[in-house]
């Protein structure tokens, strides 16, 4: 019993700040263009290119 | 940078729209291209919505802008106000999407313990966690559901979100009662799987709907948005379309589009109001003539006193007709509602059966009513509320990637049922834009092609452009050039290796041409007509085959309709004003035709509306691309068929879905009646049946074939 009562505060914790990240994410506008954030990362971000 | 602006307070965001961006490569030439100008302090493309939002000193012109991206090869247009921030239908389903997910993966963590034999005051406090965790869960996450099933029987109907409400509801509130007695089952976990899973079903319905918008909207900003105005002291000012007043005297150069209607002051030209009426021919007006919104000026500078703008052009007639006839469409129940007038009261009956039988058989009301509930647990459509939309999203999918957009789900429905077609002529079955005659263009020389291609360069007539266009895709180099000058309304003139050779109005103005004139060289006659569409004839054919009957319906003169009509094999109605194609659709529906308009002017924007599905090609006016449900954007034809056999696969697919939820429920439901389900049982049989329904589903991936 002792055991659970550690480890089930643990996991609600977890799971609230997960879901925390993702309602931060969402406010930040992270999910405005999913299609763009996949393309991104093609991009050289070097500005003195070769 | 030594000249690095300094920051100042009032920076100004534009946001334009780019259609042409579609990868990484775009992308970081668009930044780069924008960051580069001066003043600019910032952009950031949004390659899903097309656009690019710029930061800059309020100094900065968005005219420079413009002229930068088109320097790096992107035509870009300013976002037009009225779609200024477009409400997405995806973004208030994922935070209650998040919420019921978490809360269901906590609460399922600890129905495992319970389930696989926690016993007394573990099972009590797994519980009471549960409720913790579960409660406000569902009243947040529910919300959307309980907010429909209000507005839904507020005005004395029912959709499916009553049935779903109602199960959420009791099973919550039946929980929390077990729990408070220390009761064996407690059933947050199924409430919470059920919004979970019909929360992503509604979630990929929204986004679906939001890619097809923005879609949708990068082509409309493309029509007239603006005129240059020349002053009363000769000044050249740039004016929005909106801000057009009477009075006002527009420039139009050749190849513009009216912004306004008004009357020609000075100058004559040709206008092409094939936009407007599906007149091909186009139309002679000189000073004093009238000139309408939305015609392409054709052949000379003109000046045109504004008469009427906005929204009291032509186009408010035309738009007035639309609204009347658009009641037709919101009077469709979609499928999945028809469904769940028949499903909910069965259910609500069988509740009630079950707990008036136990009560009849001697049970207690408590166990009575809890076996009531369960019957309304397992019975809730978990499989039938993704049934419908889940099929939708696969195949709109589907037809997004073979270029067909689809702006609702309903619009799938709607198109499945259809057994007549009407075809607008100009820019429809054809292409709308005059091409050279490829006999003609196959006939000339290499130097006469070179030198055609070089005049043709030059200028930024409709005809000048057909013809650069259709010579540089033979592959022909356009000739070195001296001199070149255009003189408006007649062509262009120039020297090639000492020779006068000029791109020219032919002397008798008849139909559609231009003169190649070489030196001493026979001249060549250039004649231009519209084709037809890349696989018009085959698509006809393929709607024959499928049972749609189909015809032409144009506002075109009836002698350059019937030609198309005899190539393609239909029968075709002429000289049709907007009004009398309304009436047209009208007809045939109260004769009890299913019907489908495929149209692309201002002229077929109410027989759209009045249809009972309607498909625009991507090259459409603004007023038929927001008429249309669908909007195809590759030249083919073939888009049609492909979307009808699309829809027709989509409700084949839908009803096996509910045939599936059904057989479930009669196996499940006479469990519960007779008090066997627990929520372990019920909470499998949900999942189970929910994804068969998707993987039934998923086959409409290759659909659109």
């Amino acid at each position: 019993m002792s055991v659970v009562a550690v480890l089930i505060p643990v996991a609600l914790g977890l799971g609230l700040a997960g879901l925390g990240a993702f309602f931060w994410a969402m406010r930040n506008g992270q999910f405005d263009d999913p299609e763009g954030a996949a393309n991104r990362i093609l991009l050289d971000d070097d500005e003195d290119e070769v | 940078m030594s000249t690095q602006p300094r920051p100042s307070p009032a920076l100004e965001h534009t946001v334009l729209i780019v259609p042409a961006m579609h990868c990484a490569g775009c992308m970081g030439k668009v930044e780069r291209g924008l960051s580069a100008v001066p003043g600019v302090s910032s952009a950031r493309v949004n390659l899903s919505a097309r656009t690019v939002a710029v930061t800059h000193d309020p100094q900065v012109e968005e005219g420079s802008l413009l002229s930068a991206l088109a320097g790096i090869g992107f035509e870009a247009q300013r976002r037009r106000a009225q779609l200024d921030a477009p409400a997405s239908a995806v973004k208030p389903l994922l935070a209650p999407l998040a919420v019921a997910a978490f809360a269901m993966m906590n609460v399922m963590l600890l129905s495992v313990s319970v389930w696989s034999g926690a016993e007394g005051s573990t099972r009590i406090l797994f519980h009471w966690l549960s409720a913790l965790i579960g409660v406000p869960a569902i009243f947040y996450a529910g919300q959307p559901f309980f907010r429909s099933a209000w507005a839904a029987l507020r005005t004395g109907r029912t959709n499916m979100d009553v049935p779903i409400s109602i199960g959420i509801t009791v099973a919550t509130g039946l929980s929390l009662y077990e729990t408070s007695v220390g009761g064996r089952h407690a059933w947050f976990d199924g409430a919470l799987m059920l919004l979970t899973f019909l929360l992503a079903g509604r979630a990929l319905d929204a986004m679906m709907r939001d890619k097809a918008r923005a879609g949708v909207d990068s082509l409309l900003s493309q029509a007239a948005q603006g005129a240059i105005v020349v002053g009363d002291d000769g000044s050249l000012t740039s004016v929005k379309a909106e801000d057009l007043a009477p009075g006002m005297v527009m420039r139009i150069a050749a190849g513009e589009k009216l912004a306004a209607d008004g009357e020609i002051v000075s100058g004559a030209s040709r206008f092409d109001q094939s936009l407007l009426t599906g007149e091909t021919a186009p139309v002679p007006a000189a000073v004093g003539e009238r000139a309408l919104a939305g015609t392409l000026n054709l052949d000379a500078p003109v000046d045109v006193r504004v008469s009427h703008a906005g929204r009291e052009t032509t186009l408010a007639e035309i738009a007035r007709l639309m609204e009347a006839s658009t009641q037709n469409r919101s009077r469709y129940v979609r499928i999945a509602d028809r469904a769940s007038r028949l499903y909910a009261p069965a259910v609500h009956t069988l509740a009630a059966a079950s707990v008036i039988g136990w009560l009849l058989a001697g049970a207690s009301l408590y166990q009575a009513l809890v076996i009531g509930v369960a019957v309304l647990i397992i019975t809730c459509p978990c499989a039938l509320g993704l049934a419908v939309p889940v099929a939708q999203v696969v195949a709109s999918g589907a037809l997004m990637r073979a270029g067909v957009m689809i702006k609702d789900g309903s619009a799938l429905e709607r198109l499945a049922t259809i057994d007549r077609a009407l075809f607008d002529k100009t820019g429809t079955l054809t292409l709308g834009t005059p091409l050279p005659d490829p006999a003609v263009v196959a006939a000339m020389d290499a130097e006469e092609a070179s030198v055609a291609l070089a005049l043709a360069s030059h200028s930024r007539h409709p005809l000048s452009r057909a013809l650069a266009t259709a010579l540089s895709s033979t592959g022909t180099r356009a000739a070195p050039l001296d001199q070149v000058r255009e003189v408006a309304g007649q062509g262009v003139f120039a020297q090639w290796n000492g020779v006068d050779v000029a791109l020219r109005r032919p002397d008798s103005a008849s139909g559609i041409a231009s003169v190649l004139t070489i030196g001493e060289r026979p001249h060549r006659l250039i004649s231009f007509a519209d084709r037809l569409r890349p696989g018009a004839a085959d698509a006809i054919a393929r709607l024959g085959a499928m049972g749609v009957e189909c015809s032409i319906l144009s506002g075109d003169r009836a002698e350059a309709v019937a030609p198309v009509a005899q190539t393609l094999g239909l029968t075709g109605q002429g000289s049709a004003s907007p009004a009398e194609k309304q009436q047209a659709i009208g007809d045939l529906r109260q004769s009890g035709h299913r019907v489908l308009m495929v149209g692309d002017g201002l002229n077929d924007g109410p027989a759209l509306a009045a249809a009972d599905a309607s498909i625009a090609p991507g090259s459409a006016t603004d007023v038929g691309l927001q008429a249309a449900d669908m909007v195809f954007v590759q030249s083919s034809l073939l888009a049609v068929p492909r979307a009808i056999a699309a829809s027709r696969a989509t409700m084949r697919v839908v009803k096996q879905n509910f045939a599936l939820a059904i057989g479930y429920n009669l196996i499940a439901v006479p469990l519960a009646m007779a008090g066997l389900v627990t929520p372990l049982i019920a909470a499998a049989a949900m999942s189970g049946s929910s994804l068969v329904v998707v993987a039934n589903s998923l086959r409409l991936a290759r659909a659109a074939r």
